[in-house]
């Protein structure tokens, strides 16, 4: 078995497995720790900052940090769920996310989140970036305006010898996810939609789906982002 | 003591946010023992005959006169309150912001659109009696403060009436999960 490790989060004291990050080791515990940017199984990056704790006094991202004996782990204090409204209202002024004619609402990890903290408005004064929409692939298509650069894509969907199929270009305001040209035709149904369900918004949509799930049935309706682990509805 | 006296109007919406209003029912008669309505589309009231206490609003600005509504209300009113995506975020209407000009969309409604099959000498209102088109539509806490924010689109009916009925009797108000939406 596995070496276990003692740590608090919150004053409230927990054990895991040795090896495990923050965000998986808080699970264990059921404790919530919102992502945005990481996936299960793959190796996280630490982009969004979503996830960020205080890790004995340092803001560190939970995602990428595994835990350590006796580390004191400050979770839902005022401050970092401040500095989490903080992120997520900052990347829905970046972007033009209209919900209301976003096919992914409602199963949208973004707007899960924003609905967990009870966000009302944002304090920010809107960008409505003009990006460009590409429709040029067969199976999906890509709204850079909703892409909030999480590299989800670019590390989740991959050849089997490992390359992937979705890269940045661009750099600074202007960065975008590109889909690589050679690649492209090895892109399969399969694949394409599991790119578009990696997508934690609406950034890449399956083409010919349109909104196929009625209000009230769609993954974030009734039940809010990580109810799994934390239980907070019944 | 008399009765808070509420005040609505629709700026750049659909007016789906006051079908929601009239959504919550039957409940709309206890409303009307609650407040009093001055200004709005449901009593047809057109312009301020006293000051209100509780302003909704509904939709973006995108041409002047929806500034200049806005303005008033915040003169009337002393609460402002964002109805929907389009007061909070500007909303669909908001989709030609920095995507095309206002000539672009002039030209499109009026000479370009597949629809457009009466208007054989080419031309876009101008008159000086309509408002102008604003370069972008506005959410309407860029333009005057507002107090409070109630999204969805349209916002659920029991959004609404919890939060009228929260700010009129003065206790917390009730904010179930399923009720505060984005969409």
């Amino acid at each position: 078995m596995a070496e276990l490790i003692k740590f608090t989060i919150d004053n409230q004291d927990c054990l895991a497995e040795k090896g495990l990050y923050i965000v998986e080791a808080a699970a264990k515990n059921n404790i919530y720790i919102p992502t945005l940017c990481n996936i299960p199984g793959v190796k996280p990056r630490g982009a969004c900052r979503i996830c960020s704790v205080r890790v004995n006094g340092k803001l560190m991202s939970a995602c990428t940090t595994p835990i350590a004996d006796n580390m004191k782990i400050e979770n839902n204090t005022p401050e970092i769920v401040e500095m989490r409204k903080i992120i997520l209202e900052t990347l829905f002024v970046s972007g033009n996310h209209f919900c209301p004619a976003c096919e992914r609402s409602g199963s949208c990890d973004l707007q899960a989140l924003a609905y967990r903290f009870g966000i009302l408005n944002q304090r920010f004064p809107y960008q409505f970036p003009s990006k460009s929409i590409d429709a040029s692939h067969p199976k999906i298509m890509k709204d850079h305006d909703r892409c909030i650069l999480c590299k989800r894509c670019i590390r989740g969907i991959k050849t089997e010898d490992g390359k992937s199929f979705f890269a940045y270009k661009k750099r600074g305001q202007t960065l975008e996810i590109s889909i690589d040209t050679e690649l492209t035709s090895q892109l399969t149904d399969e694949l394409a939609i599991k790119a578009a369900n990696l997508c934690p918004v609406g950034a890449i949509l399956l083409k010919e789906r349109g909104y196929n799930i009625p209000i009230g049935k769609r993954q974030y309706d009734l039940t809010p982002i990580g109810n799994e682990i934390d239980h907070l509805e019944k | 003591m008399s009765k808070p006296i509420i005040a609505t109007t629709s700026l750049a919406g659909c007016f789906g946010c006051h079908m929601s209003i009239l959504d919550i029912d039957e409940r709309i008669l206890d409303l009307i023992e609650l407040v009093e309505f001055n200004k709005s589309p449901i009593d047809d009231i057109k312009t301020f005959t006293k000051k209100c206490d509780i302003g909704i609003i509904e939709g973006g600005c995108c041409n002047s006169e929806n500034i200049h509504v806005l303005k008033t209300f915040r003169e009337n009113c002393k609460i402002l309150i964002s109805l929907g995506e389009c007061a909070r975020t500007g909303g669909l209407p908001a989709m030609r912001n920095n995507k095309v000009t206002v000539k672009e969309c002039l030209e499109e409604a009026y000479l370009n659109c597949v629809t457009v099959d009466d208007n054989p000498d080419n031309i876009i209102p101008n008159d000086e009696e309509l408002p102008f088109i604003l370069d972008k539509v506005y959410p309407c806490h860029e333009i005057v403060k507002i107090d409070y924010f109630l999204p969805g689109c349209a916002p659920r009916a029991d959004l609404i009436w919890n939060a009228l009925v929260a700010l009129i009797t003065g206790k917390p108000m009730d904010l179930p999960y399923e009720v505060v939406k984005y969409d």
